[in-house]
């Protein structure tokens, strides 16, 4: 996976900075309640770039004031999926906006294997690419194991 | 596999380079810090919230002098802290009881902001629920549905109003207990980020406190409002007119004076609420008043200006 040299999933927001501690995730979870946004938080086992929904871990989290509720959810799903990705997700309601605004990783895997090129050759001298997840040849449970 | 980055990532190495910085800060910290209370309260705004609470609430004595009290808590926090005393958060979770029309949940919600001010919760906002936002219909709804509510009053202030239904003794299998279980949790667990504040009648409160041993040792303030008096009535009536812009006349005043002094005497008087109720209808009385005489031109003071006649026409004076 030559062309990500730091090794690790870089998906969302923050994600080529070293990872966040809790306090500066308050703070991010603090801007966006201000800006009127929603947090919610997913998690999944497969960081495929294309795998778009992730798992939800509880409900949207409308309403709120303060960051600490947004905590106390994510280290819920921080300790019931030590070994997953899990996100931090902001969704903005404004009329004609209605998507997610900010989204960032919170927890990572111990070992992120990475990605491979897989190639197919097809009709003629024709080749198509993909990119596959190493992790993905493991049985969902047994994903970064070690 | 690349499990380790081939570069550095940019400030990964923050803890070796900043060590040198934060230094400077903790000196100027010192340099700054408060010796006195005066200096204390020259930084915050304690004394605004004190004044502020003495000239908007009638009578309650001693709820005033409990916050008062962590007001003084606070301040000597902060002057601790700056001889590097530990000053652990005080535990805030309160018990209001009193009769109806005391003030509760108007202290409550002035409890948030006062607290907010003083530097105890960091929104400031009150989320106000009774039981049925916080049990559940069937098994299972419970837990999600109280765990809502306490994440939108982190930082501020939870007001749980009638707080005694939460527990039914004549139902074993009621979901009123588990709603307590989780609050419970979270008020030993989470002080810092969530005050709780129960509300209701005193007596059912006791009641509910005698079977739930644990809330009752886990909030540090039960706070009784007295009932006020007649002349307390008067004062909040006065207040209260004053904030929709009317007045009485002095005829007026001595007839609304006699009528508390003869509601007071009759059964379900609820304190300030039935004073606000007395001044809606005595607002009423004299908008049919003025009303009924359609072509005369009204100045402002007609109009608010509350007579004699609008307090005489009461039920109460009938009997």
């Amino acid at each position: 996976m030559m062309t990500n040299p730091t090794g690790r999933v870089t998906q969302g927001q923050f994600s080529f900075l070293p990872d966040l501690t809790d306090a500066e995730i308050a703070m991010q979870v603090d801007y966006g309640l201000r800006k009127g946004y929603a947090w919610s938080v997913e998690y999944t086992d497969d960081p495929h770039p294309r795998n778009t929904y992730w798992e939800m871990h509880g409900m949207p989290m409308f309403d709120l004031a303060d960051a600490a509720g947004v905590l106390q959810e994510m280290n819920e799903c921080r300790k019931t999926f030590p070994q997953h990705y899990i996100r931090l997700m902001a969704f903005d309601s404004t009329r004609g906006v209605e998507s997610v605004a900010m989204s960032f990783i919170v927890n990572r895997p111990s070992v992120e294997p990475g990605f491979g090129l897989v190639r197919q050759e097809i009709g003629g001298r024709m080749m198509r690419y993909t990119v596959h997840s190493y992790a993905t040849d493991r049985p969902e449970t047994e994903r970064y194991t070690g | 596999m690349v499990s380790s980055p081939l570069y550095t990532i940019p400030a990964s190495t923050r803890a070796a380079g900043a060590q040198g910085s934060p230094a400077p800060a903790t000196e100027a910290a010192q340099a700054a810090a408060p010796r006195t209370v005066a200096d204390v309260l020259r930084a915050s705004q304690v004394e605004a919230v004190m004044d502020e609470l003495d000239s908007d609430l009638v009578g309650l004595a001693p709820v005033k002098q409990r916050i008062r009290d962590i007001a003084a808590l606070l301040v000597i926090d902060k002057l601790r802290l700056a001889h590097g005393l530990q000053a652990a958060t005080p535990s805030l979770h309160m018990c209001f009881t009193g009769n109806p029309g005391t003030g509760k949940t108007t202290v409550a919600m002035r409890m948030a902001q006062i607290l907010h001010r003083l530097g105890y919760v960091r929104k400031g906002h009150l989320v106000a629920v009774t039981r049925d936002d916080l049990v559940g219909q069937y098994i299972g709804h419970t837990a999600p549905k109280t765990k809502e509510v306490l994440k939108k009053a982190m930082g501020g202030v939870l007001f749980i109003d009638e707080a005694y239904y939460l527990y039914r003794p004549e139902n074993e299998r009621d979901y009123g207990q588990e709603a307590i279980e989780i609050l419970l949790q979270v008020m030993e667990n989470q002080r810092d980020d969530l005050v709780v504040i129960l509300a209701g009648y005193k007596d059912r409160m006791d009641t509910f406190f005698q079977s739930n041993p644990g809330m009752s040792s886990r909030i540090a303030h039960h706070i009784d409002f007295p009932d006020y008096t007649q002349g307390e009535l008067m004062a909040i009536a006065g207040k209260m007119l004053s904030s929709m812009a009317y007045r009485f006349d002095p005829d007026a005043e001595r007839a609304f004076d006699e009528y508390l002094a003869r509601r007071l005497r009759q059964p379900h008087f609820a304190n300030a609420r039935s004073v606000r109720n007395a001044l809606d209808r005595a607002r009423l009385r004299q908008a049919s008043r003025l009303f009924a005489d359609r072509e005369r031109e009204l100045t402002a003071a007609e109009l608010t200006t509350i007579a004699e006649g609008d307090i005489r026409a009461s039920r109460v004076f009938g009997q």
